[in-house]
């Protein structure tokens, strides 16, 4: 629900890196992720058509890469897959609640010309 | 989805305590230059540059509540972001908080909707110090939001400031607000796996409160379910049991105040 927000400020981001290297217009923002940061990745395509329209980067393409949340298990000293932030290691079978991966809100990178 | 949700997009409409406020806005118009290519698969054309940030959508925010956070222990205040689904009884929770702390801590209340100030006058009559931030379209409170409401208390005649998020169990969880802690609350009145439908906000409090057990039993609340789940996803978290209403389970919740505000 709060997508628009925080496309808002990955077009901030993107527009002023472009500007600063001197470039007329954004072709290509790339974003990163997690699977449990809250942001339903189609919500945010949605959002970046509306927050683009006018800008530096209208006709822009968005890419975004999901990052599989993953937890870490002191047991095996390893990091395991998980659908939420409380998981069982599947190795071991002890349950971990330390998220390593998976929160990602991240700008990764912008394409310029 | 909430298609009403139009946060930060043209968020001019966000007034502080009845006064419209500007947000910075960062809406380029470059016209006569409107580009319409769609498509970008094949071969880049020559002055194509890829420029790599690899930095957090959330920086910006981060380094405001960062700021407020710093401010408010210089203030020696303690700091409390309280969030839920509508009507889980925040306004009843803070407000009876306030009234039990009186002559003990002094409690200002920042409270946050999208319209109507009808939380801050229910506040305001039990005489309690409050501002209302009113969000227009945005679905959750900013670090900045607070910086600008948070000016308009005496800090410095306060211990406790508590922040009345808006009632929403998604968008607010991604909001640091530069609180010493998240409280978030579930009624006895919701269902019993609001914890595992909203998991990032739950997972994301310190505190988790049980609001309205006076309607427990009426509303065949699981309390054994309940606290599974809390405990599944708030792992971490301290877990009160309460009735605003009738005041059972309040000292366990004010004691607990007590002591984190000699900790700041």
């Amino acid at each position: 629900m709060h997508e628009v927000s925080i496309m808002t400020e990955a077009l901030r981001m993107a527009v002023d890196a472009a500007k600063s290297a001197g470039a007329s217009r954004v072709i290509k923002l790339r974003l990163r992720i997690g699977s449990l940061s809250g942001v339903v990745p189609d919500a945010m395509q949605f959002a970046f058509d509306v927050v683009c329209h006018g800008t530096m980067a209208e006709g822009a393409s968005l890419e975004i890469e999901t990052v599989p949340a993953a937890c870490w298990c002191a047991t095996c000293a390893a990091e395991f897959e998980c659908a939420d932030s409380f998981s069982e290691c599947p190795r071991c079978h002890n349950f971990s609640g330390e998220l390593r991966r998976g929160r990602e809100l991240d700008i990764a990178s912008v394409e310029t010309g | 989805m909430c298609q009403e949700c139009g946060c930060g997009s043209g968020g001019g409409d966000v007034k502080i305590g009845g006064h419209a406020h500007e947000h910075e806005h960062h809406h380029g118009h470059e016209h006569g230059h409107a580009h319409h290519e769609h498509g970008h698969t094949h071969s880049h054309p020559h002055g194509v540059k890829t420029l790599d940030l690899n930095r957090s959508l959330m920086e910006k925010n981060a380094l405001l509540a960062e700021r407020n956070r710093g401010f408010f222990r210089a203030k020696k205040l303690l700091v409390l972001n309280v969030v839920s689904s509508p009507g889980s009884g925040k306004t009843t929770f803070i407000r009876e908080t306030a009234a039990k702390l009186t002559g003990i801590l002094r409690v200002g209340v920042i409270v946050g909707d999208l319209a109507t100030d009808n939380d801050a006058a229910r506040l305001r009559t039990a005489g309690i110090s409050v501002i209302q931030i009113t969000t227009g379209t945005v679905c959750h409170l900013d670090a900045d939001m607070v910086s600008k409401a948070s000016a308009q208390l005496d800090l410095d005649q306060l211990d406790v400031l508590v922040i009345e998020n808006v009632g929403n169990l998604v968008c607010p969880a991604d909001y640091d607000l530069g609180e010493d802690l998240r409280v978030v609350l579930l009624s006895t009145t919701e269902g019993e796996d609001k914890p595992l439908k909203y998991p990032p906000m739950f997972h994301s409090a310190n505190i988790a409160v049980i609001t309205k057990n006076d309607m427990a039993v009426a509303a065949g609340f699981n309390r054994d379910l309940a606290l599974l789940n809390l405990q599944r996803v708030s792992h971490h978290a301290k877990i009160f049991e309460l009735s605003a209403k009738t005041g059972d389970g309040m000292k366990a919740w004010l004691d607990y105040l007590g002591q984190q505000k000699k900790a700041v």
